[in-house]
């Protein structure tokens, strides 16, 4: 039986191994292939079905003028949006979080759960309802096709992720920790910065890691904020497309353009697999 | 340096956690607030921390108003009935974290964390994460985290009741040694729970409460002989006295309607008319001459056996000095001990106890 379950347990991780990482692989093999090797029927591996070449990834680094897109500038720019975006949506969120999950806000009929609720609503419109405002007020501040601007809209757009992954987590921690933490000495902020926070961290990552796939991947903000002056990473990638779509660049892009995910996640995985606050209520 | 609380009181949408409490505690003393769950207890030890505020009513501590000071510059320390540590600190750190917070000079911090850790007896844990201690040393972290402080004011609030009952017993004994040297240093010692026998093994001052009310606050003697009411009769005793309504009838004693008993000498200046009867478990025992009752369950405690006992109108809990099987349904002779009956008026107040004759 023991066997049995085993044998069973490998064989569903390798088929789900398989269903993740075959999409990787054939993202690499395309990205080797130019036009014939695309259009000759199913090839896959190099040197064997098909002589690979660089071309794919050539046309990322080559300037328009020489027929390129040169995502350099946009990538650097996605880095830079999305981490600023992800940390000031982390630090604004879990101080809003600790709030709402400790100390009792009533206005009239709206409570905390109604603040909360208020925070995630907000990632229930649909983008397309936010566009036009966004787009009035960056207008109006100046800060169309602008990085700033980008950041701003995104912290609204993530704070809100952050914010809810974190009231869930601080509800779990225990209030005495804070208590205790008062008693031994501490004023309300430094129980938060030295007692509370120390032991969000794998909170903290969690509610990151979202902001930061939410804001790598938008496509549609970064697509109506921007004109000439300032392009991200996705809307870039779709500015290759052409009249025949170019499979090899856009495989060779999508790959350049999850590795920083890919990175951010392993890095941070052992914070995602094990919480830290196993000791603090037995 | 003695705490001295006034008429505290703290009402929530429908229910009182504080209802009017005073009471004066004085340093070198251990005093055991006993009740049962949402008693007020918790509410009462965090009034003192200053954790909550109280709706009215003050607290003063030698002399000077204590509420306007805030918790963390209270001379308080307090252990919670969950094992509360820093997760992301060592067992060291942990203890000196008091000790840091207030600025303390790093040799001296050596010193009394060292100091502490043996007294709880934690050598060799130092540099361990709390995460890889069990349960009972987790607690000894936290004991020792407030005994490093040297607070006047020690609470703790049910530190015993999430541990394994060997440990336990084994806590609570070093507890008390831990205590009573702590005492000599002009604490005053808070201790909360819902077990009478720890409350009775804790000696010191007892104070009964219930509904966010102190019923009776003496000492553990004095409660245990003259518990002030049926309340706090069945706070104070496990299992909890056996209470009957019955009358006085001349020289009898009527339970019920089912059981008739001698009236005891010191029930001799009761005058006839109805009560509410009490007896311990142990003033319940199983005589051939007694009256019928079927067994509805035996719990084996130790070395004795306690026995629900039931006929068609009474309940009630035995105990035999011995280890024993009985079958559900059994039925047993059972006698009741008239000398360790007590009396308690219409409205639950004790008439007449064996330990001091009628009041």
């Amino acid at each position: 039986m023991g066997t049995f379950y085993t044998t069973l347990k490998y064989t569903a991780v390798t088929i789900w191994s398989m269903f993740v990482i075959a999409p990787f692989l054939w993202a690499l093999s395309t990205s080797f292939k130019d036009f014939n090797s695309v259009t000759s029927g199913a090839t896959y591996i190099p040197w064997v079905d098909f002589e690979p070449t660089l071309e794919g990834w050539r046309v990322l680094l080559r300037s328009p003028a020489q027929g390129g897109v040169n995502i350099v500038e946009p990538y650097l720019n996605s880095i830079f949006v999305t981490c600023l975006a992800s940390f000031i949506s982390i630090l604004l969120g879990t101080l809003a979080a600790y709030a709402l999950s400790r100390y009792t806000f009533k206005a009239g009929f709206i409570k905390n759960d109604d603040i909360t609720f208020f925070f995630i609503s907000q990632r229930i419109m649909p983008p397309v309802v936010l566009a036009i405002p966004f787009f009035i007020m960056l207008g109006k501040l100046g800060l169309l096709d602008t990085l700033l601007g980008l950041v701003m809209v995104y912290v609204v757009l993530l704070m809100p992720i952050a914010v809810w992954i974190m009231v869930d987590f601080f509800n779990k921690v225990p209030v005495e920790i804070d208590e205790t933490a008062l008693i031994d000495g501490c004023n309300p902020i430094q129980a938060f910065f030295k007692v509370v926070l120390p032991n969000s961290i794998p909170g903290m990552v969690v509610a990151g890691l979202f902001c930061m796939i939410f804001g790598w991947t938008d496509f549609f903000f970064a697509f109506i904020l921007t004109f000439t002056e300032v392009q991200l990473l996705p809307v870039a990638i779709v500015s290759l497309n052409s009249s025949i779509t170019p499979w090899w660049s856009l495989s060779a892009a999508a790959l350049v353009s999850v590795a920083p995910l890919i990175v951010v996640a392993f890095i941070v995985e052992r914070y995602l697999s094990k919480g830290n606050l196993s000791g603090a209520l037995k | 340096m003695t705490l001295i609380a006034s008429n505290l009181t703290t009402k929530g949408k429908e229910e009182f956690f504080l209802n009017d409490i005073s009471f004066e505690m004085s340093p070198g003393k251990i005093y055991t607030i006993i009740g049962r769950t949402l008693s007020g207890k918790t509410t009462l030890l965090k009034t003192i921390a200053g954790l909550i505020a109280q709706d009215s009513g003050t607290l003063s501590f030698n002399g000077n108003n204590f509420d306007v000071i805030p918790v963390w510059k209270r001379q308080v320390a307090m252990v919670y009935q969950q094992f509360i540590n820093y997760p992301h600190l060592n067992v060291y750190d942990n203890i000196a974290f008091p000790l840091k917070q207030r600025k303390v000079d790093l040799a001296e911090i050596k010193d009394r964390v060292k100091q502490a850790i043996e007294q709880v007896g934690l050598e060799g844990f130092e540099e361990r994460k709390i995460q890889a201690l069990s349960g009972g040393q987790q607690q000894r972290v936290a004991l020792a985290r407030s005994l490093v402080k040297n607070a006047n004011i020690l609470l703790l609030d049910e530190p015993l009741v999430n541990l394994d009952y060997k440990l336990r017993e084994q806590l609570r004994e070093e507890f008390k040694k831990i205590f009573s040297s702590k005492a000599s240093e002009e604490a005053i010692l808070i201790y909360s729970t819902t077990d009478p026998i720890e409350a009775m093994q804790l000696g010191g001052e007892v104070i009964v409460m219930d509904e966010g009310k102190i019923l009776q606050q003496g000492s553990a003697k004095e409660i245990y002989e003259n518990p002030r009411s049926t309340k706090v009769a069945e706070i104070t005793n496990d299992p909890a006295m056996n209470l009957f309504d019955g009358e006085i009838n001349g020289k009898k004693i009527t339970l019920n309607n089912e059981v008739i008993l001698n009236i005891p000498k010191h029930f001799k200046d009761l005058p006839d008319g109805k009560y509410s009867f009490g007896i311990r478990a142990s003033g319940v025992t199983l005589d051939k001459s007694g009256f019928p009752f079927q067994i509805e369950l035996a719990e084996i405690s130790g070395s004795e056996t306690f026995l629900h006992l039931n006929n068609d109108q009474i309940h009630v809990v035995g105990l035999l000095d011995a280890v024993k099987n009985f079958n559900i349904g059994e039925t047993v002779k059972v006698s009741f001990d008239i000398e360790k009956l007590y009396a308690f008026g219409s409205d639950g107040i004790l008439m007449s106890s064996p330990y001091s004759g009628t009041k």
